[in-house]
């Protein structure tokens, strides 16, 4: 599929002053923000601040109730969502159950009263960026929940939108599926150029694909940062270790570090060798060992700083910790991620 | 699930059913039968009231005007119905309530007291002329009763929130967000309802109209009170057999008669919208 119209494809979104008051209740206020052309922009935050709210007021669902959305400049107060030409992907697929893939696909073409021909072709180009080619004449309820999402996806895009809104568009997907949809979203972003605005509670996943990432609470952008930057840490029991900043961080900032328990390895050879010079490590005693299958699940005691739980495949040949033992764990800076934490 | 097991499933299954069942067998299925075999038996087996129905024109003629008002009214309750069950699912769940109320409301009185209560506003002298005459949209009061006018306007009265309730309950049942959907997709109101919403409501009109048209068949009262000599629905035909010419063999024929046709169009019409999948709650 080609790149949507303009050298840069995408738009830029700027949100200028934008709030939304439902009676007493202010849900989204004074958010401001300028979002690049072909940018992937993440709103990450928890339910209830105000995120999708911020979202569906771009889309045009929701009208403000001060501030608005310029679109390239071009201010979109007023204009119902039909004809702001955004795309579109719900979290609840929101694909229409009456059609087939085809005309799901075709649905925006149509509408827009486009040559037989030319949608044809687009219907066909779009179901190849999603990976559905031969999809076309099933009917939704005969696909899994991913598939659906696809065919959601490629309907969001076939009528090439300089803008693409999601809201939690993943959340209904298993964590394995989701991991691979995020990563082949941010591909087909960057092929088309086109600017996305994600809405996410999951910082994991905004981490994986933003450009930039805005951390909304309480209906206000908290702060808004580029994921990445290395930094040092140390915990109040003296561990040192590095990380990632997940948004802007500043020095002497407080924060809280995250690291997937999946990332930890014991620090024996093959460990260490896998992960290279700069590995972060930490020195724990093993206080249980539950076994659980194809592996043992250990909850390691970390003196003052606590404890964590990991687990470890049972390979041939490996000689599993017993309980009691001193156990180093290491784990690379990169699954690292730091969070800023509000001084108390 | 074990042969066994899934026949001891069945079985309790079936016990469930039995009381209905039974009920059924006794107050519907044998009935039935009695009626069946009084139209066609005569000191021997014979077709002949059936012969008879099918040559006199006059019978032809009810049965005519029978299914013609049904579609008639059929219709006027979907252009009614449809767009109040629009409204009801679009209103906030409290005021979809209250209308729900207002709509069932007629159902808590007698259909004869609300029969006479239209007598009394469409008569000559009515309400419904008076006003009429009042805003000079007529000179003469218009003939609204003992015709098929009459007769068209209580059904539909009566037979409204049949056609409401079955198309409400499948636009319930229709994602919003689906709509929601079209219009990001580009869709005007009008094209997000003629492509999206309006083919995902059709189980509703389907069976909607289906209901609404079987119970018309049937119906007796409306017809009676409020129509002329010459609207005379099958239904008024039988009674008359029963009551008065005291001919039951002839009017068991007649309901037979009612029973197939409605049979044959369930069938035609199941055919043309697949009924299952409209009871399976897909379009």
């Amino acid at each position: 599929m080609a790149p949507a119209e303009g050298l840069d494809g995408g738009a830029e979104v700027r949100l200028q002053a934008l709030t939304k008051a439902f009676g007493p209740v202010v849900a989204v206020c004074d958010v401001s923000v300028t979002i690049d052309r072909g940018s992937f922009f993440t709103l990450l935050g928890p339910s209830g601040s105000g995120k999708t709210t911020t979202l569906m007021m771009v889309a045009g669902f929701t009208y403000p109730t001060s501030g608005d959305v310029f679109v390239d400049g071009k201010p979109m107060a007023g204009l119902p969502p039909q004809k702001r030409d955004l795309g579109m992907v719900f979290q609840s697929y929101a694909v229409f159950p009456h059609l087939t893939v085809y005309d799901n696909v075709a649905f925006p073409l149509q509408i827009r009263k486009r040559p037989r021909l030319e949608i044809v072709h687009r219907v066909a180009e779009a179901l190849a960026l999603v990976r559905l080619t031969g999809y076309e004449r099933r009917l939704p309820r005969q696909l899994s929940g991913g598939e659906q999402q696809r065919v959601a996806l490629a309907r969001a895009l076939v009528f090439r939108p300089r803008v693409l809104l999601m809201d939690e568009p993943l959340g209904a997907l298993d964590k394995k599926l989701r991991a691979h949809m995020q990563l082949e979203l941010k591909h087909i972003q960057q092929r088309l150029h086109v600017t996305v605005m994600y809405v996410t509670h999951d910082q994991e996943e905004a981490l994986t694909m933003s450009d930039r990432v805005a951390v909304m609470q309480g209906g206000r952008i908290e702060q808004v940062g580029t994921p990445g930057g290395h930094w040092r840490c140390r915990t109040a029991g003296g561990l040192e270790f590095s990380g990632m900043g997940a948004a802007a961080l500043a020095a002497g900032q407080l924060v809280t570090a995250a690291v997937r328990p999946e990332k930890l390895v014991p620090a024996d050879d093959a460990g260490v060798a896998a992960l290279g010079a700069g590995a972060n490590t930490c020195k724990g005693l093993v206080e249980e060992a539950i076994y659980v299958g194809d592996a043992t699940r250990y909850r390691v005691g970390l003196g003052t700083d606590g404890g964590l739980v990991i687990k470890m495949s049972n390979r041939v040949g490996a000689r599993p910790p017993s309980t009691g033992a001193a156990l180093t764990l290491a784990w690379s800076p990169e699954d690292t991620r730091l969070f800023p934490r509000p001084s108390p | 699930m074990t042969a066994l097991e899934e026949r001891r499933d069945r079985l309790r299954h079936l016990l469930a059913l039995a009381p209905a069942l039974i009920v059924l067998a006794a107050l519907f299925a044998y009935p039935l039968l009695g009626i069946v075999m009084r139209s066609v038996y005569k000191s021997g087996y014979t077709l002949d009231l059936y012969r008879q129905i099918f040559r006199v024109p006059v019978y032809l003629q009810v049965l005519g005007a029978t299914f013609k008002v049904s579609a008639i009214v059929t219709l006027v309750c979907l252009l009614l119905g449809y767009p109040l069950a629009y409204v009801l699912v679009t209103r906030r769940p409290r005021t979809a309530q209250l209308l729900m109320i207002i709509i069932v409301l007629p159902f808590f009185t007698s259909i004869i007291v609300r029969t006479y209560a239209w007598m009394v506003l469409l008569g000559r002298n009515g309400i419904v002329n008076q006003y009429l005459m009042a805003l000079h949209l007529t000179d003469a009061p218009l003939p609204l009763l003992y015709n098929q006018a009459g007769v068209v306007i209580g059904m539909t009265y009566v037979l409204l929130p049949y056609m409401v309730l079955t198309v409400y309950s499948v636009m319930r049942g229709i994602d919003p967000g689906l709509v929601r959907a079209a219009h990001s997709l580009g869709a005007s109101r009008l094209q997000a309802f003629r492509r999206v919403f309006l083919p995902l409501s059709l189980p509703g009109i389907a069976g909607g109209t289906l209901l609404v048209f079987i119970l018309s068949l049937g119906f007796f009262i409306t017809p009676a009170l409020m129509g002329g000599p010459g609207d005379m629905m099958i239904a008024m035909l039988i009674e008359r057999e029963v009551e008065i010419t005291l001919n039951w063999a002839f009017a068991s024929a007649l309901a037979v008669v009612l029973l197939a046709l409605t049979l044959v169009g369930f069938v035609g019409y199941n055919h043309i919208v697949r009924l299952e999948r409209v009871f399976e709650g897909r379009g």
